[in-house]
This record gives C-alpha cells, sequence and structure tokens, in this order.
C-alpha cells in the first residue's frame, strides 16, 4: 500500500483509498474468474483445433475440422434439439405450475410454512441424489411406480418409462419439472411480497372476486419476476448434465443426450478431448447468444429505470 | 478385486471445466514418483492398483512389503477404486509431469497401450522382462506394440454367459453344454421363456455389456488374423463383420432381455443387470471373470451366489472364426518410461510363481503364470481356465482393442443396434469413419 501523504487523509487519498479498496474487494474474484471461467474457456478454445487423446503434446493441429465433425454429427444435432425442447418443455410446465402454487400459497391457510417447505425441498435435494432415487423409482418392473400402476390394473411401458426412446425425453422433463418447481414457486412467492397491499384493498373495495384480482394485479406484477426466473430457467436447461446422466446416460438410443452428455461422451469416454473442445464452444456460443437475445429482447424492459426494479440474481453463463 | 467395474464414473463434471481440472487431480497423489523421477538409482517406487477392497488390498500391501524386505527398495502403494484408478491415470497422463505418473501401474493392453506408447511414456521391457515374458508368452500379444512387450499380463479372463442353475433347472434345462452352439443356446431361451423367465439381462445403458455380443460374434465369424489384419490397416470392409453383425441382430431378435434394457447399467445397484442376476431375477449374464466378484456385492448377505455357473458364448454353424478362440481380456503391469529400474524388478516380482499363487489362492483374478492357475480357490472361476488355456486365441475386448476413440463410437452404434435403430453395416461403418478419423 502507498503511503498516504503527510496529514492528507483529504480529497486525493481518500480517492486512492476508494480504487484500493475496490481492488481489494475484487482482486479475489477476478482471480479465481479468471482461473475458473476464462482460462478454461481459452483452452476449450486452444484444444477444439487439435486432435489430441489426452496425454502427449498438442501437435496434430486440425483447423476447424472438429467443428465440422460436430455440425455434421447428428448425434450433437440431436442433443441441441433435446436442449431446446427441455428450455421450452421447463417453461411451459413450470410456468403455469409454479404460477398456480405460488398463488395458492399466498393465501393465508393452515400449513402455510408446512406447504411451502415441502415445495421446495426437491430443489434443496442434491441433483445427483434426486437423480438416483427416480431412477430407481422408474425401474422397469421392480420400481416403485410400476408397481403403483399395476395395483390400480394399469399397464406400465413395457421398456420402462426411461427405457423407451419414444418416453424418456418426456420423463426426464417431468422429473426436471418436480425437482426445479420448487424454485419457480419461491421466486415468484418472493415477487408476491412486492405486489402492495393497497392495490388489493383497493381491488376488494370495488368488489373484485380472488380470482379478478390475481389476474388483474398479481400475475401483471410478477412479470419482472417470472422473466428473471424464465432466463435462469433457460441457462439451467441448456447446461443439463447431471439428471439425464444419472436417469439415462443419454440413451436409449441416443434420444436424451444433451450438449453436455455429448461433451463428456466424446472428451473422456472417447479421448477425442478436440471434438469435445468445439463443442464446448459451440454449447458457449448458443448459451451466450440466447442469453444476450433475451437480455436485449425480454428483460430490458425490467431494466429501465421508471419500472419497479426487481431484485436479480444472475447466474453465470459460461461454463 | 479384478476389472471390477467399467463403467465410466457414474458422475463426471460438466463441460470443458472438467477437461482443464482433471489436470490437477494427480497433483496430490505418489510421493515417491517425486523422487524417483529421472533417478535410475532411487530406492523407492509407486505402485498405482485397483485391488481397493479386503483381501486383496492386504495382499498386495503384504508384497510391496515383502518386496522391500528383500531388496531395500520401498513401493509407495496407492489402492484406488478402479474408476478413479482410470481417471487419475489419465490426468497423470495428460500432465506430462515425471512425478505424478505412477513408476508401475495397471495397463488393459491394446490400442489405449499403443497410444500411451506413441506418447513415450511406457517403458520397453522385452529386454529386462524377458524371463517373466517367456513364462506367460501365451498372453503377451496383446501387450505387444512393434515386437516390443510394454506391459506384463498378470490376470486373463474370459467373457462369457454366467447362469443361475437352479432357474435353469427350475425350467427344465437338465444338461447345460460348457460351450453350446446357437441352435442349442436359442432352446434354453425359449425354455426359460415358457417359465416365465426373464433369460438375459444386459446393462446396454452403459453401452459396453451390450457390445460385448458383437465383439464376440466377430470372434466367432472372423479369424483372429483378419481382424488384426483390419485394425492394422483401418479396412474394416471384410465381410466377416457384417456376419457378426447379423448373429449380434439374431439374438437380439429373441427379445431375451430384461425389461427397459436400454438404460440398464452394467453393475451398479440390485436393479442393474448383474444385479438381476445375483438377485435370480434373470437366468443368465454375459460377462467376464469379475462377475462373481460383482454378483457378491450386490447380493444381501455379500456372499458369491452359490448357484453361479458359467458357459462359453455360443458357437455358428460354418463359422468363420476357430472355436477355441475366446474373447476376454485382463490387467498387466506397465512401467513408466521414467520409473528406475526397480520397478522393472518389481513387475516382474509381481508376476513370480510365489505373487501368482497368492494371487489366485485368493481368487483376485485369473492368473497367467502357470504354475499359478491350479491354485484358483473358487470352482467357478476354476472352470474358465481350461478354456482359456485350450489352445485358441483370446481376443481383447474389441473396445480396448481399437483404442478408446474408434472404440467409442463402436459402442455406440452397437447400443443403437440394441435399440434397433442400427443394423450391421451401420456398426461397420461407424468403426470404418472413427478409425479414418484416427489416420
Amino acid at each position: 500500500m502507498t503511503a498516504p501523504a503527510r496529514g492528507g487523509r483529504g480529497r486525493v487519498s481518500s480517492a486512492w483509498r476508494k480504487r484500493l479498496e475496490i481492488a481489494f474487494f475484487v482482486t479475489p474474484a477476478l482471480a479465481l474468474f479468471a482461473l475458473f471461467v476464462v482460462w478454461p474457456i481459452v483452452t476449450a478454445v486452444q484444444l477444439s483445433v487439435f486432435r489430441w487423446k489426452g496425454f502427449g503434446p498438442l501437435t496434430d493441429f486440425v483447423g476447424l475440422r472438429n467443428y465440422v465433425t460436430v455440425l455434421g454429427d447428428d448425434v450433437f444435432v440431436d442433443s441441441v434439439v433435446h436442449n431446446l425442447i427441455i428450455v421450452g418443455g421447463s417453461i411451459a410446465l413450470q410456468l403455469p405450475l409454479g404460477l398456480a402454487l405460488a398463488l395458492l400459497l399466498n393465501r393465508r391457510m393452515w400449513g402455510q410454512g408446512l406447504l411451502r417447505t415441502i415445495i421446495f425441498v426437491p430443489y434443496v435435494l442434491a441433483e445427483v441424489i434426486a437423480g438416483v432415487v427416480w431412477f430407481q423409482l422408474l425401474q422397469p418392473e421392480y420400481g416403485v411406480l410400476d408397481g403403483l400402476l399395476g395395483a390400480v390394473g394399469l399397464q406400465a411401458p413395457e421398456q420402462g418409462w426411461l427405457g423407451d426412446p419414444d418416453l424418456a425425453l418426456l420423463t426426464v422433463l417431468v422429473v426436471l419439472t418436480w425437482k426445479y418447481l420448487g424454485l419457480a414457486v419461491i421466486l415468484f412467492l418472493a415477487g408476491l411480497q412486492g405486489v402492495p397491499e393497497e392495490l388489493y384493498e383497493a381491488a376488494q373495495l370495488d368488489g373484485a372476486s380472488w380470482w379478478q384480482t390475481q389476474r388483474k394485479i398479481s400475475v401483471p406484477l410478477l412479470g419482472p419476476t417470472m422473466r428473471t426466473w424464465a432466463f435462469l430457467s433457460m441457462i439451467g436447461s441448456l447446461q443439463l448434465f447431471d439428471m439425464v446422466w444419472i436417469l439415462t446416460g443419454g440413451g436409449p438410443a441416443n434420444s436424451t443426450t444433451t450438449m453436455a452428455t455429448y461433451l463428456i461422451n466424446q472428451g473422456t469416454r472417447s479421448q477425442n478431448f478436440g471434438i469435445a473442445g468445439a463443442a464446448s464452444v459451440i454449447l458457449f456460443v448458443i448459451a451466450l447468444v440466447m442469453a444476450v437475445l433475451y437480455q436485449q429482447l425480454v428483460l430490458s424492459r425490467d431494466t429501465r429505470p421508471d419500472v419497479v426494479t426487481v431484485r436479480r440474481s444472475r447466474k453465470k453463463v459460461t461454463r | 478385486m479384478m476389472r471390477k467395474t467399467r463403467s465410466a464414473a457414474l458422475v463426471a463434471l460438466g463441460g470443458s471445466v472438467a477437461l482443464i481440472l482433471s489436470g490437477c487431480i494427480g497433483a496430490g497423489s505418489g510421493s515417491g514418483g517425486e523422487e524417483t523421477s529421472q533417478n535410475a538409482n532411487a530406492q523407492e517406487i509407486s505402485w498405482w492398483h485397483n485391488s481397493n477392497q479386503g483381501e486383496g488390498q492386504a495382499y498386495y500391501e503384504q508384497v510391496a512389503k515383502d518386496f522391500e524386505a528383500d531388496t531395500g527398495v520401498k513401493v509407495d502403494v496407492q489402492a484406488m477404486q478402479h474408476e478413479d484408478m482410470l481417471t487419475k491415470l489419465q490426468a497423470a497422463f495428460q500432465s506430462g509431469d515425471d512425478a505424478q505418473i505412477p513408476d508401475v501401474y495397471m495397463s488393459r493392453g491394446g490400442g489405449e497401450l499403443a497410444a500411451e506408447v506413441d506418447a513415450g511414456l511406457v517403458r520397453d521391457l522385452t529386454a529386462d522382462s524377458a524371463d517373466t515374458i517367456s513364462n506367460i508368452s501365451n498372453f503377451t500379444d496383446q501387450y505387444t506394440v512393434d515386437d516390443k512387450v510394454y506391459a506384463l499380463p498378470y490376470s486373463i479372463g474370459l467373457v462369457g454367459f454366467w447362469y443361475n442353475k437352479d432357474l435353469f433347472e427350475a425350467a427344465g434345462i437338465s444338461d447345460v453344454s460348457p460351450s453350446p452352439t446357437i441352435e442349442e443356446f436359442e432352446g434354453y431361451l425359449d425354455k426359460l421363456k415358457d417359465a416365465d423367465t426373464t433369460p438375459l439381462s444386459v446393462g446396454a445403458g452403459d453401452k459396453w455389456p451390450a457390445a460385448h455380443y458383437w465383439y464376440y460374434s466377430v470372434v466367432r465369424e472372423c479369424p483372429f488374423d483378419v481382424v488384426e489384419a483390419a485394425i492394422e490397416s483401418a479396412d474394416y470392409s471384410d465381410p466377416c463383420f457384417i456376419k457378426a453383425g447379423e448373429h449380434t441382430e439374431e439374438i437380439i431378435g429373441q427379445e431375451p432381455f430384461n425389461r427397459g434394457f436400454l438404460t440398464t447399467p452394467a453393475q451398479s445397484g440390485p436393479t442393474s443387470a448383474s444385479g438381476l442376476l445375483a438377485t435370480g431375477k434373470v437366468a443368465m449374464e454375459l460377462a467376464g471373470h469379475w462377475e462373481p466378484g460383482v454378483a457378491g456385492g450386490l447380493t444381501e448377505d455379500g456372499e458369491v451366489p452359490s448357484f453361479l455357473g458359467w458357459f462359453a458364448f455360443p458357437t455358428f454353424d460354418g463359422q468363420g472364426g476357430d472355436p477355441a478362440d475366446q474373447m476376454g481380456g485382463g490387467d498387466a503391469w506397465s512401467v513408466s518410461a521414467s520409473a528406475p529400474d526397480a520397478a522393472v524388478d518389481f513387475a516382474n516380482y509381481l508376476l513370480s510363481d510365489e505373487v501368482q499363487q497368492g494371487f489366485a489362492e485368493r481368487d483376485m483374478g485369473l492368473p497367467t503364470n502357470p504354475t499359478a492357475t491350479g491354485s484358483l480357490a473358487n470352482e467357478t472361476l476354476a472352470q474358465l481356465i481350461p478354456v482359456r488355456d485350450g489352445g485358441g486365441v483370446t481376443q481383447l475386448y474389441l473396445d480396448t482393442r481399437l483404442g478408446q476413440s474408434v472404440g467409442g463410437a463402436m459402442n455406440d452404434e452397437i447400443a443403437l443396434m440394441f435399440a434397433g435403430e442400427a443394423g450391421p453395416q451401420d456398426v461397420v461403418d461407424a468403426i470404418q469413419t472413427a478409425a479414418e478419423a484416427e489416420q
């Protein structure tokens, strides 16, 4: 630290002090960011233009061939489609369900705290543990779900919920909804706390029904919260890995692959680190483009100063 | 526990971060390596193995102590779970840092070993281990690159059908042939189905257990030399590969597998393919010599099921391959390029009569040293020895043989075949494309 000028605890030193303070608090975060985010990205880009088996020097330069391979690989293209289906499906399922539950749980009633906890528990569970539990529940023949269906005389699918290529992605989507619905509900509940009580009172005086109040007051004022939640959901869906890896490993017949499972399959499993590098760069670009577009087109209206500001927590976009 | 699980780690880090971070994993281990690198006279060597449980681990501790007592060379032993070991090895190789690479470690041979040799990571043992190699020469083919031996196989096992004797009897199958024809085998399937028993489990979710059907069909249809020549020239146009695919499709067409087999894992938990066999839910599974050990870990009492029997993969009428040939694989000790001479002595010691006999007595694997093959305690495992040593060649698991890059593409396509979404030609095409990309 540079010694402050003698007797100079005045303007000059306070400016310096401010800078030092900023540097002091920001440097550790920047260093970690550089080490664990920037450097891996740089290395992934570097790997993506080589053919590399995982050991020895990087010598086999192949230019953009890995990118051509990845983009020409049906499995990768399908996995992008699966990611997009999960992005859309998550929002389509969780938005109405989460909204409905949040509106219900916002009413004063018996056991409110308990119900809120129950809804939120799946989100707190580690994804791997939730995945293993669901994997066992969904087992064909011996799983709990098949047992319950059998008990009421219904026929479970022959190859099980995860073993049938036509059902597997849908099943994964349902499990993801179970897992992440709690987050939507909690965020929406928090958003509802920000709706001024006077508006409800005014609506009541005007003789609005509960239904009308929700439709005309709660839901519109929840807009910023919903848009932020959808953003988080979208980024999470693009990066989806753990749940798919445990439930299906990308199978059956590649019907549930995501970009992240493609990465692992090509990288550590097949030692095609160059192809995995190229795929990771493509995943990064797709996530970045979607995030920027969403920020510009949807979220920008919330960040204009005249709109009610909503606390926003930004999840990191990069991996 | 030899080669207890081949499935990739259940939980892997996502994204490119994993590629980078993995380089750090190996850093903390193998303190002995630092002292030994670049020093031919070092008195400490590091050894990585995967017998990380119970009797096997204790035995290897003892072996290391005995070696130290005899030679004064201290062995720093690292016993690891199999998947952890593979990950750490890969990370150590990636680092390229001699201090992180163990002096003696497990190799699976084939294309994987060849890639390591290419990168200059492995020490040529041809001269320094000449005596040991001549003793186990039946098994060193898959560990030889350009006529030089780079690893000493200490356990070579076979893949075959492990079956439940009780369920077979209940289905009225009285005499089970040790090497059935495909007609006999399909007879078993029909009888088991008639008795409402699911004939087979397969962990197609992990891909390689399904791929074993195709590999074994290749061993039946393609003479050993044809396969080796195809790998050498990266040309898989020989029609025997298509025939092998047709045989595999024929077996799949019988619909003998457990429900949901496309996402069934190989060995993890009671609903995995091995678990279904161990708990008496299915009658058979195609698996390697590790199966009794795996099954023992999946039963309620932790004991190897007493009902386990074994027979070889069926033969086909007019097949192109030698019926005595088998498909299997094993584990070998490699010495890293930077290791001191004492590491070679230790690798030789691990293949000595004494160590191999102790290894066999504890059923840790199928020993390669001929003086030890009679020492196996487990009768079911002992059954495999005459088949293995019956004059045929043992083809290595083809994914290991072809290396991970081509092997991975092959396994992906065979898994699709099990889902009915790829045919014999598609599998050959996938291998051909991946092999050409490697050239």
